[in-house]
């Protein structure tokens, strides 16, 4: 009897959502997700997720460190001097916000997709693309977030963040992260075969190596730099980098913008492609 | 069918469609499904059988026609209606990262229901699908028929008021049928709604209170198992074997014998009323048939006649 009356209430949950605008494709939850998430993620295997944190920790030993002894000091872009360590140190923690955002978005949704057949239940339970969407995203998001999370409690005793501007680091890094999860996921879910996501790496690692990360981008023509800096991960870069070293001013809502507008993006053609994909 | 007037329709399609580009998968179909009843839909592989299965689960968009399920429209009311669907999929789809049990408690998770409720839900699940014992094994881990129970199980998660079953036993041993056909008459006893896709006569028979033959997207006949027996078959069925070759010979001799004869590549079908009579005049013809079965006529019969031997895979 009790039982009975539980479920009567699910139901009307689905039912007053029912009013709601974009009811036929939402219905509010995608946390759920995560929690499938956590759960799966207990069996895995937890030194692939290590692996992709210490990789730019590496990076900020190596050349910020190393590398860093010969080059001295440089400036920032806003006319300080800070150490070649200080200048990478954003630049690392933006990546590390990408690479995990995107492993996820893109390997594990592609197996996901093609070999695990998980969303095809979800979307045989009472969500709606919109839901598998937002929730697997989220859920991408996340390992960015820990990641850079990692990596601030490895910079900041070492000195590298300097203000109280810079904890604002985090939020972007949220952001930056929720940007690539959103436009990995909406990649991946029109590519079909292997060669074709190994173009997603192929991309990316120049990318990281060109946004900005190791030297400004001022050393570049200038064509060159508009080409970087419509680049997502400039656009992240700079907003930490600004952050940590505490050069804030206004312009930095326009990188906040370009992210609002790829997660939005993101978020869409996701949804359009998993209707395609499983509800034809 | 006058009973079936003052029956709550839970399901009505009218000149149901659906194209996927140049083809034609369902084309046109009308049919009903009633509360509490056992529908069936009955076809070859292709007859267009899953893709009616996916348009009433509301995970596929109609082309053309109308289509209701509780009262309500699916291409706009999906979540809506889902939440009180139960779909168990041709292939078992389950998630294969989650334990046995997990596997239940994040599919009722999807639809929102609360832990609380999923806590006794689950066990009740378990001892309903006969997994207790495989509750904390991973679902790839599992037996065939133990994955198809899991896969019937997580659809009930929701208390669903119609089951949808695609080919619930196909590549199940014949003892998993029977495990799997006794839970689902129990479901029906409680009241389940089923809607069942096969192409095993035996359990359409076993199972359907009433049933459409499939094919090539249309609907050839509507009725229950009985009453497409009766009209499209005839009492009895007189299996003879001649021998591969001589097969076709025999079948001319026997063509006046009965109501109807069906030439198979093995073995020749008699249709007649009185099966034992028939046989002992074949064999007093002087035809001495390496092999005789007289049986009584089955679905199977109706769906070679409707559907074409050649058909069948």
């Amino acid at each position: 009897m009790i039982t009975q009356l539980v479920v009567a209430q699910a139901v009307a949950i689905q039912e007053r959502r029912a009013k709601k605008l974009g009811s036929s494709i939402y219905s509010g939850r995608s946390h759920t997700l995560m929690e499938r998430g956590f759960k799966a993620f207990k069996g895995s295997n937890w030194f692939i997720v290590l692996s992709g944190f210490v990789e730019p920790v590496f990076y900020l030993l190596a050349f910020g460190f190393g590398i860093g002894q010969l080059i001295g000091n440089l400036e920032d872009g806003s006319g300080n001097q800070v150490s070649y360590a200080a200048f990478i140190a954003p630049a690392l923690l933006a990546t590390s916000a990408m690479n995990g955002a995107v492993y996820d978005s893109t390997w594990n949704v592609f197996f996901k997709m093609h070999f695990g057949k998980i969303y095809q239940v979800m979307l045989s339970s009472s969500m709606g693309p919109l839901d598998v969407a937002l929730g697997e995203i989220s859920w991408a998001l996340l390992r960015g977030v820990a990641y850079s999370v990692g990596f601030m409690v490895i910079v900041t005793p070492i000195g590298l963040v300097t203000n109280a501007w810079g904890l604002l680091a985090i939020p972007a890094a949220t952001l930056i992260a929720f940007g690539f999860a959103s436009v990995g996921m909406a990649i991946t879910s029109y590519l079909k075969s292997f060669q074709q996501m190994n173009w997603v790496t192929f991309f990316l690692l120049p990318m990281f190596l060109f946004s900005g990360t190791f030297f400004p981008v001022s050393v570049y023509p200038g064509w060159i730099q508009t080409i970087v800096q419509a680049l997502p991960l400039w656009q992240g870069v700079e907003l930490v980098r600004s952050l940590m070293l505490g050069n804030i001013s206004m312009g930095l809502w326009s990188h906040v913008l370009y992210f609002v507008v790829m997660i939005a993006l993101g978020l869409w053609f996701t949804t359009v492609r998993l209707k395609a994909l499983f509800m034809r | 069918m006058s009973t079936n007037a003052a029956r709550e329709i839970v399901i009505r399609a009218k000149n149901l469609t659906k194209r996927y580009k140049d083809f034609v998968a369902v084309d046109g179909i009308n049919f009903e499904v009633y509360r509490g009843e056992s529908f069936g839909l009955l076809g070859p592989n292709g007859a267009g059988k899953s893709t009616t299965m996916k348009m009433i689960s509301s995970v596929s968009q109609r082309t053309d026609g109308e289509l209701t399920i509780l009262g309500k429209e699916p291409n706009q009311k999906g979540p809506e209606i889902r939440a009180h669907l139960g779909i168990v999929a041709q292939k078992d789809l389950l998630d294969r990262e989650l334990k046995v049990w997990e596997n239940l408690y994040v599919y009722g998770r999807y639809f929102g229901l609360s832990r609380k409720f999923l806590k006794p839900k689950i066990e009740e699940l378990l001892d309903f699908a006969q997994l207790q014992e495989k509750r904390n094994s991973k679902a790839d881990e599992l037996s065939g028929g133990m994955q198809r129970r899991l896969a019937i199980a997580r659809g009930l998660v929701n208390e669903p008021e119609i089951l949808m079953l695609d080919e619930p036993t196909t590549g199940l041993d014949p003892q998993a049928r029977h495990i799997l056909w006794d839970r689902l008459f129990r479901l029906k006893e409680q009241g389940v709604t089923l809607v069942i896709t096969t192409h095993y006569m035996d359990e359409a028979e076993q199972l359907c209170d009433r049933l459409v033959v499939m094919d090539k997207g249309q609907i050839m006949a509507e009725g229950s198992p009985q009453e497409l027996i009766k009209k499209y078959s005839s009492k009895e069925v007189v299996e003879v074997r001649f021998g591969t070759d001589k097969n076709e010979a025999a079948a001319k001799k026997l063509e006046s014998m009965g109501d109807r004869i069906e030439v198979l590549p093995d073995r020749i079908l008699i249709y007649t009323k009185h099966g034992e009579q028939l046989l002992s005049e074949i064999v007093e013809a002087g035809m001495n048939p390496i092999t005789s079965l007289v049986r009584r006529s089955s679905l199977e019969d109706v769906f070679l006649r409707l559907t074409g031997r050649t058909l069948i895979d």
